[in-house]
């Protein structure tokens, strides 16, 4: 036990000796790890939670993501974001998770439905989309 | 890298795909179903998010955290303000904003190294700093700098004389650190402006130190 445990210590050790630390970074890697954190900032703004409720939602995904097996290494850092996002907006009601679901398909086939480079809207393909 | 997919959660949708339409990857499509339906529900304003996402791109940074400690090296009172009540001192240079609400500065002294970290989740100084890191971000941080603070330094190139002890300070959703480094010798008189420029985000979490002249000249700062 005591030696697995070292054992797994130091190849966080490790990890961590390989990561880069050096050098400037874009804040935002992708466009959507920025809107997720608008989004989040701005429902925190108007009062949807507070920001220790956010934290330790956003803890639990961290630690659901690193039990199923994400060695968690800061670039993932944004999808447990979004997932802790989700689950704020449903556990407070705002949408279901159905709801989101739908939506999302809606992008998708609005997504297929745009020439490439096209702005994509959503109804694109023809479908009407329910409110969610 | 175009798309940030996860593993194994993209694999349906490329399944019959044509691609003579445009593609979003599955969390893209995830965020941009959140946003419409957030908007059309009247909780976030899309013009709103632009404005977040431009401050935190652009305007909130290190340089704000290197004015405040530019300006304790040179003004005691004001060093003296941020020791007593860190959120006032750095409120009154104008640093406001979210995730600044109770700050707490430590300052690097021979005797001891100051470092900090959110083991929970990330929780980091915004207003003083901007957003962290990847690095700071990744468990492995987050374990590392709690078990062997040492090794931290030892991976950032930094070497701390025999008799520096380190405190490492876990973040809160409620209570965020600034480190405070020690001023570099051979800077007396020096503006605020050019202390400023030997004061390193890294210098602020604790696994760096400010700059020396020297070390500042040779990287151009």
């Amino acid at each position: 036990m005591t030696r697995s445990e070292t054992t797994t210590a130091e190849q966080v050790a490790a990890l961590f000796s390989q990561m880069p630390k050096k050098g400037t970074e874009p804040v935002f890697r992708e466009p959507w790890e920025a809107r997720a954190f608008a989004m989040t900032l701005a429902l925190h703004e108007k009062g949807l939670f507070t920001w220790s409720q956010w934290a330790e939602m956003l803890s639990a995904e961290i630690r659901a993501a690193q039990a199923a097996g994400d060695p968690d290494c800061g670039d993932s850092y944004y999808r447990h974001w979004l997932r802790a996002l989700e689950a704020m907006v449903t556990g407070h009601k705002v949408t279901s998770a159905s709801g989101m679901e739908a939506r999302r398909l809606a992008w998708q086939r609005a997504a297929e439905a745009t020439p490439h480079g096209e702005p994509i809207e959503l109804g694109r393909d023809g479908t009407p989309v329910p409110p969610a | 890298m175009a798309h940030d997919h996860g593993p194994g959660q993209d694999g349906e949708s490329h399944a019959g795909h044509s691609h003579e339409g445009s593609h979003l990857s599955e969390t893209e499509l995830r965020v941009r179903a959140l946003e419409s339906i957030l908007i059309e529900k009247g909780y976030v304003d899309p013009q709103a998010l632009d404005r977040f996402i431009e401050t935190y791109e652009t305007k909130v940074g290190p340089h704000n955290g290197a004015h405040v400690v530019a300006k304790a090296w040179r003004e005691p009172d004001f060093r003296d303000w941020l020791r007593r009540d860190a959120t006032a001192a750095i409120h009154a240079l104008g640093y406001i904003g979210r995730q600044g609400e109770h700050m707490v500065a430590v300052e690097n002294t021979p005797e001891q190294h100051n470092m900090i970290v959110c083991t929970l989740c990330s929780c980091y100084p915004w207003p003083v700093l901007g957003l962290p890191p990847v690095w700071y971000k990744s468990a492995p941080y987050r374990a590392k700098v709690v078990r062997d603070p040492h090794g931290v330094l030892a991976d950032f190139g930094v070497t701390l004389p025999e008799k520096t002890r380190i405190r490492v300070w876990d973040s809160t959703a409620e209570v965020r650190y600034l480190v405070v480094p020690m001023r570099p010798a051979g800077t007396e008189g020096w503006s605020e402006q050019e202390l400023a420029r030997l004061v390193t985000r890294d210098s602020m979490i604790g696994t760096g130190l400010a700059l020396s002249p020297q070390q500042a000249a040779e990287t151009g700062r």
